[in-house]
């Protein structure tokens, strides 16, 4: 497990690896700085969407030990959206607080990423074994808010594309799949409980 | 009963005690060979590819040009909003080859004495060709500089003679999906519409380009023959024109009917009005670390301001 748990690592830093290697190179083609906006915020849904799977997954007779490598996907998520919420205000607005502020409060596409953004803070900063503990209970109603940041988040993406919403068409259906699983598990469950 | 001598595990299958006291090393080693092979396929691709396009005689240059520094030619070839050959930035750049830009006829029609079928050789051989280094400022916020070859749309209107019942001209692009497959997808209607006012097609900024570079256009740039209105969003030059036609009424063009509170008729650049979803007032020019503020009709005011000095522009934007 430990193994599986460094390789992953890794392979969950590539997205970095790649860009910081394209933008040395130049090789991030004629906009580099909308790529990596647009890089960051793809990988930041795709660790939410990974972490999302972990439970459902782990009803798969065998893969009960993947859920040690949750906290470190969610992190991910967490580091993908930082990333890409830095490179929004540095590289993108380059710190022009007047015109994020408008962005925030006058743009839904960008109210919803930021709210997103907000909502995954506490699950990053409560995500240690210590918090887990002293918050018993309540951690997994607080961890929940992954739900609402994962649809906050697509919608996010659905709401800044021009015209074609292929991709954030995909996120939402995954999206879908992921919630609805857990809706059907939590049903099966009380039915048994009835019995 | 049965013994089962055989060993469980062959030999051949046991990790040596050296591999095995070296599977980090094995396991750094292959992802950095998985990363160097990715990083190799998708990162670096072919540089300037111009020497492939032929070169284009007897260019002069212009008047209307800007001094300022051009993109390269990389940059205006694989950046391109194009979506007969898919959404994204580099996709026409990599699909367009489907497209075959010759022979090709443009089809003029609607008010005007010399309505008919032009080849783009005839359109174009009469006329002399210019260089027209143009800012092209994109709905999106972004910019260029960028040398196109071209004559002025004025020479061709001239030409063909719009009757006064010609108040606007509306231009096609081709419709194949054969050749565009972008248009099996229903992201946009097809096939591509756009229109001018006619005063605004015979303004001498206005040109039908058939060059980038002192060479022929490339596919993804809307080869044969595209329009270019520097004052305006990069939406509204029509790419790979078949139809010139000359109308009464305002044409509807594609943005406009794909989100109508979002894309008008005229879209001329303009700082002080915003696209519903950001803001227009500045924009980074590609290959820029620091944004620039956009400029009243893109910086062709002089040209072009008289045009509108009735009209709405909040209104008609």
């Amino acid at each position: 497990m430990r193994l599986i748990k460094i390789f992953i690592f890794f392979l969950s830093l590539f997205p970095t690896f790649y860009l910081v290697y394209g933008t040395f190179t130049d090789n991030l083609g004629a906009n580099p700085i909308e790529k990596i906006l647009h890089e960051t915020g793809f990988w930041a849904l795709i660790f939410l969407m990974i972490t999302l799977s972990v439970t459902p997954l782990r009803k798969i007779k065998g893969l009960n030990k993947i859920i040690n490598l949750r906290r470190m996907l969610g992190l991910f998520a967490f580091f993908y959206v930082v990333l890409h919420f830095l490179v929004y205000l540095g590289l993108d607005r380059l710190l022009d607080w007047d015109e994020i502020v408008k962005d925030i409060t006058k743009r839904p596409y960008i109210t919803v990423g930021f709210s997103a953004f907000l909502m995954l803070i506490p699950l990053a900063v409560t995500s240690t074994k210590g918090w887990m503990k002293k918050l018993g209970k309540r951690w997994q109603k607080l961890h929940r808010l992954i739900y609402v940041a994962g649809v906050l988040g697509v919608i996010h993406f659905w709401w800044l594309v021009k015209k074609d919403i292929t991709d954030p068409l995909i996120f939402a259906i995954i999206l879908t799949g992921l919630l609805g699983i857990r809706i059907y598990f939590a049903l099966v469950k009380k039915k048994h409980l009835k019995v | 009963m049965l013994i089962n001598n055989e060993a469980d595990i062959k030999s051949s299958e046991i990790t040596s005690e050296q591999d095995y006291l070296n599977r980090r090393q094995f396991m750094k080693f292959s992802a950095l060979a998985t990363a160097g092979f990715v990083l190799k396929n998708n990162l670096l691709w072919a540089a300037d590819d111009s020497e492939k396009y032929h070169r284009l005689n007897n260019v002069v240059t212009s008047r209307f040009s800007t001094s300022e520094e051009k993109n390269s030619w990389d940059d205006i070839t694989t950046y391109n909003n194009f979506y007969e050959f898919g959404t994204a930035k580099d996709d026409p750049a990599d699909n367009a080859h489907t497209l075959k830009p010759k022979p090709w006829k443009v089809e003029i029609s609607g008010h005007c004495k010399k309505p008919g079928s032009y080849d783009v050789d005839d359109l174009i051989k009469q006329n002399q060709l210019e260089e027209r280094i143009y800012r092209l400022r994109c709905v999106e916020a972004w910019s260029m500089v960028i040398p196109w070859v071209g004559i002025p749309l004025k020479s061709i209107i001239d030409r063909v003679e719009p009757t006064s019942k010609a108040k606007f001209i509306e231009m096609t692009t081709l419709y194949d999906p054969k050749q565009m497959p972008g248009q099996n997808s229903y992201v946009l209607q097809w096939p591509y519409v756009e229109g001018l006012r006619l005063d605004e097609a015979s303004n001498p900024l206005t040109i039908l380009a058939v060059g980038l570079y002192g060479r022929v256009l490339p596919n993804q740039n809307g080869a044969p023959i595209r329009l270019i209105v520097p004052w305006k969003y990069g939406f509204k030059s029509v790419k790979s024109i078949v139809s010139i036609k000359f109308v009464e009424k305002m044409p509807r063009n594609t943005w406009n009917i794909a989100a109508p509170h979002e894309y008008g008729f005229y879209a001329n650049v303009n700082p002080g009005v915003d696209h519903p979803r950001w803001s227009q007032a500045r924009e980074r020019r590609l290959g820029e670390f620091f944004k620039r503020e956009t400029l009243m009709f893109n910086g062709y005011g002089d040209q072009v301001a008289h045009m509108y000095k009735d009209l709405d522009l909040k209104k008609w934007f």
